[in-house]
């Protein structure tokens, strides 16, 4: 048993933290802006574009990477760090997706070609990816997958709609899962894992704006998209059991337990300045602090198994779902510390907080639904971790 | 990071899992609830043939492992509902001793706790409950080379079974409540000490001992006589994550407990634990149970490490209590009416949980201990 980073971490986490001092832009921090609320600014994606690059350059994402892959064979707690201190310093430019999602699942089931096309881009921060998993007739339920890729001599013809798809607005490339074979069953034994470039011819991104009045996620249609054969990862119609892998970093590739720890401080701090800190209140926010030390713990256990080669994978649903509801009970307690305040927008005279109050509150509605619902994660829970029966 | 445990705690945790399960089954326990003293001094020399009196004990004092390996064998306590005077022996009265007692008395004391020849409780909460330092009035006035104790203590756990009382005193009366506080051991059978046992839901054995010109000699004082607060804050910050440990397996052992019953108990034609209304209440009461043992593991090896564990500790306690309080009444819900009689053994789960939820400060006391690291 060890509760403590090494000093190597720890000096890793030094570095990153001076680095951060430096580069973020003051706007970012002076708002204290969180993970979830920042592509509420106008500069946002160019700001994001920016500092991943200067991440690359650093060579931090793709510290835990195996060397023959460019990386620095590094533990995971190192991007566990990185994200730490991003998150500390209010700062963009780490791509959940591209470097959360899509590296781990190509280290763990790409080919070789793969591997050496696509992940000096993620490390670089120049390449950035979204995910086409959802569609508008199915969401949880991944099997259901009805987008079409029709195999031609040289390639896969995609049309159909996918939805809910983060960053897909300014995305380079996309990991896409479609329907390969409509005949089998069980269904999801017909899905195949496609990488594509956004650039293809037929591709079309409308956004979607989310209740808090971000633009994160987005509509994606595609018609006849052709698609090389090369691109299919893990093999046709295996494409389910890369889904399901990578769910399992999905789970855990955001620090979502930072982010809530942070915008606590900073509530904390507001209340503190301005004395809006009740008894009952106060109390609220002692539970609230306890629930930030499990759900760290949580996360860091999860991050631990990988740093063991073990592959978590109800330990991520309990983790993610955990931190998750955790941001939203945060989120809630921010629209109680600021009561009536917490209705101003930050166009608003007297506003406080920069109009974070009801941005972070009405984004933390999408915590229970996005990366799987948290009924899903529960589900998840039971059948792996607990094995209660299935109903179906 | 390793949240690994090692051989030697895996080997522990094996022995007391194994030791338990022979020689403390429901019957027994349902016998040890009712027994006046919670104790038999045949399954007492048994643990002590397996080391387990002498946990965390230094080795040259006849012990064996180091708080760690005694948080995973209470974590076993735990799972199997242990009512015993082993909590108020080795971790309180033990605790006291190594932190506050001299060469001479860890000699004279500790070999004996190892050696299941000794049981040691731990005064010091008075009729307030309070484990604040302004809640001790026991009074302590030295005549000589001796101290004449007055006054009374409650919910001093084990009395009835044990040797010795570690008693905390009031010397003077001081601005700061903190000072003039003095821990003294004594015989149980000195004169003037009176023991009326209080009777429990849970089955811990609780008692209330009064104090008429009790006369301790100067030299069974422990440690600096006005600086007892601060051996009793740091013993406390032990057992509370020790609490903690007994705590988590609690409720690992309740939550195996529904979900065996969610499998087997057919309704509407399928096993319960197949509806989502059961899945995801049991999905929550494993975040609950792990989170437990992750707080409580992480507090246990600060202090393990002699690292400052104040604001973890306190972390520990107040989530650990609240949890084991929504995962004892899930299991509840889970077995449905058969959960709810008294032949069932799941009651006593809960009402141990309830107990360690309230000893040394529950979660309200450890949420205002946490608030104050985040000024």
């Amino acid at each position: 048993m060890d509760f403590v980073f090494t000093p190597e971490e720890e000096a890793f986490r030094q570095e990153v933290a001076s680095f951060l001092d430096k580069e973020v832009p003051k706007i970012y921090r002076e708002k204290k802006l969180t993970f979830f609320d920042m592509s509420s600014q106008e500069d946002w994606i160019q700001v994001h574009r920016s500092m991943a690059e200067k991440l690359g350059e650093k060579g931090w994402i793709s510290l835990h990477w195996p060397r023959e892959y460019g990386g620095q064979d590094k533990s995971p707690f190192h991007r566990l760090i990185l994200r730490e201190e991003l998150t500390r310093y209010h700062s963009p430019g780490y791509d959940s997706i591209g470097a959360g999602i899509v590296a781990p699942a190509l280290l763990l089931k790409g080919s070789d070609e793969q591997k050496k096309q696509h992940l000096p881009g993620i490390a670089s921060g120049k390449v950035i990816w979204c995910e086409t998993l959802s569609e508008p007739g199915h969401g949880s339920d991944l099997a259901s997958i009805e987008v079409f890729a029709k195999e031609e001599t040289d390639c896969f013809v995609v049309n159909g709609q996918k939805i809910w798809t983060t960053n897909g607005h300014f995305a380079d490339w996309n990991a896409l899962v479609t329907r390969t074979d409509r005949e089998v069953d069980p269904k999801y034994r017909g899905l195949t894992f496609f990488l594509v470039d956004m650039k293809t011819p037929g591709i079309t991104v409308n956004p979607i704006i989310n209740m808090a009045g971000h633009h994160e996620f987005n509509e994606v249609f595609f018609d006849d998209v052709h698609i090389p054969k090369g691109n299919i990862v893990g093999g046709l119609n295996r494409g389910f059991y890369v889904v399901m892998s990578l769910l399992d970093y999905e789970r855990t590739s955001d620090t979502v337990y930072a982010f809530a720890d942070i915008y606590l401080k900073d509530l904390a701090g507001y209340a503190r300045k301005n004395n809006l800190l009740t008894p009952v209140l106060e109390s609220r926010m002692a539970q609230l602090i306890a629930d930030c030390e499990v759900a760290r713990l949580l996360h860091y256990y999860v991050t631990w198994m990988q740093s063991q080669d073990k592959v978590p994978n109800y330990e991520s649903a309990m983790s993610k779902m955990y931190s998750f509801e955790l941001n939203q009970r945060v989120a809630e307690f921010g629209m109680e510390l600021l009561g009536q305040y917490s209705q101003l927008t930050e166009a608003s005279p007297l506003v406080p907080m920069y109009g974070r109050i009801p941005s972070c509150y009405y984004r933390s509605f999408g915590y229970s639904l996005e990366q799987g619902t948290s009924e899903i994660d529960r589900d998840v829970i039971a059948q792996r971790g607990l094995g209660l029966p299935r109903l179906r | 990071m390793d949240f690994a445990l090692n051989e030697q705690q895996e080997m522990m945790q094996s022995l007391a899992r194994d030791f338990l399960s022979d020689e403390y089954t429901d019957k027994v326990l349902k016998v040890m609830v009712e027994d006046e003293k919670g104790h038999t001094p045949e399954l007492w020399q048994k643990l002590a043939a397996v080391n387990l009196t002498g946990l965390a004990i230094p080795e040259e004092y006849g012990g064996v492992g180091d708080f760690l390996d005694l948080i995973v064998v209470l974590e076993e306590m735990g799972r199997a509902c242990f009512i015993s005077p082993f909590f108020t022996t080795v971790v309180l009265g033990a605790s006291a001793i190594m932190e506050a007692g001299s060469g001479e008395q860890k000699r004279q004391y500790l070999p004996a706790i190892a050696e299941g020849k000794s049981i040691i409780t731990l005064a010091v909460t008075e009729s307030s409950g309070s484990y604040a330092p302004e809640a001790i009035s026991l009074k302590a006035a030295q005549n000589g080379s001796d101290y004449i104790l007055n006054g009374a203590k409650l919910f001093v756990p084990d009395a009835l079974a044990a040797d010795h009382i570690i008693c905390a005193a009031r010397t003077r009366e001081a601005s700061d409540p903190q000072k003039g506080i003095l821990l003294i051991i004594l015989d149980i059978n000195v004169p003037g000490v009176h023991i009326k046992p209080l009777k429990t839901v849970s089955g811990d054995k609780q008692c209330e001992l009064t104090f008429t010109d009790v006369k301790v000699s100067i030299d069974n004082v422990l440690g600096e006589a006005d600086k007892g607060w601060a051996y009793i804050d740091r013993i406390m910050q032990k057992a509370n994550v020790a609490r903690c440990a007994e705590s988590v397996g609690l409720s690992q052992q309740a939550l195996n407990m529904a979900l065996d019953y969610a499998k087997e108990r057919i309704a509407f034609g399928h096993p319960i634990g197949a509806f989502q209304s059961i899945r995801h209440r049991c999905a929550d009461m494993l975040i609950d149970v792990d989170g437990s043992r992750l707080v409580t593991y992480q507090a246990a090896w600060l202090i393990n490490e002699s690292l400052p564990a104040e604001r973890e500790a306190a972390a520990a306690k107040a989530w650990v209590s609240q949890a084991s309080r929504r995962v004892m009444n899930s299991a509840h819900q889970v077995h449905g009416a058969i959960g709810f009689t008294e032949d069932h053994i799941l009651h006593y789960y809960t009402k141990k949980a309830r107990f360690n939820e309230f000893s040394f400060g529950d979660a309200d006391y450890h949420f205002e201990k946490l608030l104050t690291h985040y000024k």
